[in-house]
């Protein structure tokens, strides 16, 4: 059982992510999108997305540091244990809680505006809903372990065993044991990843920061069409007959 | 110097009757499809009117186009690139379909499926975009002929900036249609707004495309466009716009629009212009002087240096030629009648316009004056002040002296060509007083009265080829101009028309002896169009360098009824 959780899910699940990623690029550009539903309702994506994704990128560079970057390392560019735990429940507990309201705006958009609910597809249900649990419980264990609980250093357990994966020393018996909050949050963020690349998060990875550097008016030569040379299926459908 | 070639298109709003066929035909063709129900690559809008969507116009408000930041460099409306990018996950200037109108369809089948009762059963509307009841508020030409009265057309933004006095008169004044595409702008602040560089020009002939693969929805180029052309697909989450019909122009022929426009007042060919120039062009400081400014980036396509130039640039001989011949060059710049919409956007837009005469014909016509009587038009024009200063806030960032011209020159060739068809005796006064030889005049009233189908439309093939090239050097002519080399468009222009003030010079035009070439409508039987027109005299020296009228000339060739009118 803890090989399967914490070994083989793992590999399964990145395998799938960066596998997923290419096949899709390569077999599905016209899919790729954030599929904006800003032209059915702005006023409540004005205020929840904005918040969910600058929290969210927060919470997201909070993890590099907090799993990514052994204890030792950020000991060793002077920074405390104690510090650093201010520091981490402090500005993980503000951007969580940026990205929980976001979220929370967002959904309950999703939800009560007709024209958005509609567009609202089955990957996209699947998708919030590990997106959220995943945001729930990671919230949970910045505030209840560590505000409440009199704090749990993941540091020594989660963190360790998660670089392990890709020294490819996998340890995964370090995740025995350790508060099952913590296991659920890693175990939904890995089913996350492995569904990552079918869903509409694929955005994240066309992040344009390019546009910063290119020159503003785009020119380009004509496309000579070969006939029969589509790349994909067609994509778009012709007015169904209505009802 | 970049010498580049652009597809571009005039429309000649006297013709417009508003019948919306060109926006049928468009939408019939391309946006048939679920997810772009509210789009209209072509809408037709009344003005004065909100248009679509619905006050689009209003840039404080919708933050399209460019802009000057203080230090005089051109910036997006909507903000730095990096300003935008913090704006990516919800677009403060983002119309929503609401601004547009909420798509919908009937409940037809209750026609047919409702049990029998005592009342008729009707079809209750139903949202395209929600699949609910809905109620109708608002469509893509609600306000068509000043439908919804002064409350609705009070609210068009373009009204706003002319003053309250005019408001009042203007109401009971006019109204014309303003049919609308994508401008395939020379500096199209869509694809500049475009965080994924996935809307491109095309070099070979300027058309503005979204490539739908490199779209990834940041919906950011639909607040970039000022003209609102830009449309989001809210199934398929990628933005779509005006193709040109590409594929159409591709092999020589007109976009759907054009060739199945009733009034057939669209005319579409090609303009050289300095892509170099562009930048500089349209960073102007006044937001007046663009129009002339814009006419300064096209290239003279009869100026050998020009030619030269184009042929370094690889550009075919048959696109050289498409561009000797083309309408749009000649109603630009030959007689300057075609003026740009909103040059103050900044995007350099290449759909131009002729401006409604009409209106002011039927505003004398209805006071019992002669309309066509040219001392009454021309007095018309200035006396009827509100139109000229609303067509002068669409077409010259408020500079009415264009207008006025343009207009002018579309008064003379009415009073011109009511003494040739009543076989008065011509008065050469009246084609001088708008600086237009009287050749001039009936080639140009040629061009937009007549208009055959190959002279509306001179439209290169993609795949120009070179056997072309080697014809046209013995029969190439470009040193018959007196534009001389290097001539700009605006040289050529201010040349003729003294837009930089010079003394009139009040000589020139010979006697016009041109009593062949009277035509009589009451010679036509119905059948034959033989005698209908004047017989074409064998030469007439080119009047002017532009070589306008050459390829006019075909069309006053007497032609057997068998021809099918096209
Ligand atoms: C790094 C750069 C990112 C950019 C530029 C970006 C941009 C966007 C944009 C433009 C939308 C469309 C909003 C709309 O108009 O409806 C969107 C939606 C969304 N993004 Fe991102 N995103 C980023 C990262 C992320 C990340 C890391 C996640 C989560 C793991 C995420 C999750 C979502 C979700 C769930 C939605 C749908 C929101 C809704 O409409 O309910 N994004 N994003
Ligand atoms: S009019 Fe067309 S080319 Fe110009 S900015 Fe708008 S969409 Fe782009
Ligand atoms: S088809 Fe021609 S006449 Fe009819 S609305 Fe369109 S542009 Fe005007």
């Amino acid at each position: 059982m803890t090989t399967l959780l914490w070994l083989t899910l793992p590999y399964v699940a990145f395998t799938s992510f960066v596998v997923g990623h290419i096949w899709r690029y390569r077999h599905d550009q016209f899919g790729w999108t954030t599929r904006s539903s800003q032209s059915h309702e702005g006023r409540l994506l004005r205020l929840g997305s904005p918040l969910f994704h600058f929290g969210l990128l927060a919470v997201l560079g909070g993890h590099v540091l907090g799993i990514g970057v052994p204890a030792s390392w950020t000991a060793a560019v002077g920074v405390s244990g104690e510090a650093y735990h201010l520091m981490s429940v402090s500005f993980g507990t503000l951007s969580g809680l940026a990205t929980v309201a976001g979220l929370a705006i967002l959904l309950y958009r999703r939800f009560t505006v007709t024209a958005v609910r509609k567009a609202t597809t089955t990957t996209d249900k699947i998708m919030y809903l590990l997106l959220s649990t995943a945001i729930l419980t990671g919230m949970l264990n910045t505030l209840g372990s560590n505000l409440i609980g009199g704090g749990y250093d993941y540091r020594a357990t989660v963190s360790p065993w998660f670089r392990s994966l890709f020294t490819l020393s996998p340890q995964p018996e370090l995740m025995v044991g350790i508060p099952l909050s913590f296991q659920i949050h890693a175990l939904v963020v890995l089913v996350l990843l492995a569904g990552w690349p079918y869903t509409r998060l694929v955005h994240v990875f066309s992040a344009p920061v390019g546009y910063l550097v290119r020159p503003y008016v785009v020119y380009r030569t004509r496309d000579v069409a070969h006939p029969g040379s589509r790349r994909y299926a067609r994509a778009w459908e012709t007015a169904p007959p209505r009802r | 110097m970049k010498l580049m070639a652009q597809l571009a298109m005039v429309m000649n709003l006297d013709k417009c009757i508003g019948c919306h066929t060109c926006s049928v035909t468009c939408k019939q063709a391309w946006t048939n499809r679920s997810g772009v129900e509210y789009a209209w690559f072509n809408n037709v809008e009344t003005r004065p009117g909100q248009g679509y969507p619905r006050q689009y116009q209003d840039q404080q408000r919708w933050k399209g186009g460019w802009t000057l930041t203080k230090r005089g460099r051109l910036t997006l409306r909507s903000g730095s690139r990096f300003k935008r990018l913090l704006n990516i996950f919800a677009n403060p200037d983002l119309p929503e379909v609401a601004d547009y109108y909420e798509p919908w369809t009937y409940d037809y089948d209750n026609l047919l499926s409702a049990p029998q009762m005592d009342t008729t059963p009707v079809a209750r509307p139903i949202s395209l975009i929600t699949g609910e009841d809905t109620k109708i508020t608002w469509g893509a030409n609600w306000d068509d002929d000043l439908g919804g009265g002064p409350e609705q057309i009070g609210r068009d933004p373009v009204l706003a900036k002319v003053s309250d006095k005019v408001k009042l008169e203007f109401q009971q004044t006019f109204m014309f249609y303003l049919p609308r595409i994508c401008e395939h702008c020379l500096n199209p602040s869509c694809a500049a707004s475009c965080p994924s560089g996935a809307i491109y020009k095309r070099s070979e002939d300027g058309i503005v495309l979204v490539d739908q693969d490199k779209c990834r929805g940041w919906r950011q180029c639909v607040t970039g466009c000022p003209y609102k052309k830009i449309y989001f697909n809210h199934k398929t989450g990628k933005a779509e716009k005006c193709t040109f019909c590409y594929p159409r122009v591709e092999v020589g022929i007109p976009t759907v629009c054009a060739e199945t426009c009733v009034g057939r007042l669209r005319y579409i060919g090609v303009v050289f212009y300095d892509a170099d120039a562009v930048l500089a062009a349209a960073s102007v400081r006044d937001d007046k002087d663009l129009y002339p400014s814009q006419l300064g980036v096209f290239l003279n396509p009869h100026d050998p240096r020009v030619v030269a130039e184009a042929e370094r640039a690889g550009i075919s001989q048959e696109w050289i030629d498409a561009a000797q011949a083309s309408p749009i060059y000649k109603l630009i710049v030959d007689y300057q009648v075609a003026l740009p919409l909103h040059p103050e956007y900044r995007t350099m837009p290449m759909v131009w316009y002729i401006p409604p005469l009409s209106p002011m014909v039927d505003a004398l016509s209805s006071t019992g004056h002669d309309g066509e009587d040219p001392g009454n038009l021309f007095g018309a024009i200035d006396a009827l002040r509100i139109p000229v200063e609303y067509l002068a806030e669409l077409f010259t960032a408020g500079d009415v002296g264009p207008v006025r011209a343009s207009l002018q020159r579309l008064a003379a060739m009415r009073a011109h060509m009511r003494q040739v068809n009543l076989g008065e005796p011509v008065d050469p006064e009246i084609a001088e007083s708008v600086r237009l030889t009287t050749d001039e005049i009936e080639a140009m009233y040629r061009l937009l009265a007549i208009a055959k189908y190959e002279h509306r439309y001179v439209i290169p093939s993609a795949a120009g080829s070179d056997a072309h090239r080697l014809d046209a050097l013995a029969t190439g002519c470009s040193l018959d101009s007196d534009g001389g080399p290097g001539m700009t468009a605006f040289d050529v222009m201010d040349d003729k028309f003294h837009l930089t003030q010079q003394p009139a010079d009040g000589n020139g035009v010979a006697a016009p002896a041109d009593k062949e070439r009277r035509i009589n409508l009451l010679n036509w039987d119905g059948k034959s169009t033989n005698g209908l027109f004047a017989a074409t005299p064998a030469h007439r020296p080119h009047t002017n360098g532009a070589g306008n009228g050459a390829a006019n000339e075909a069309a006053t060739e007497p032609e057997s009824a068998a021809e099918p009118i096209r």
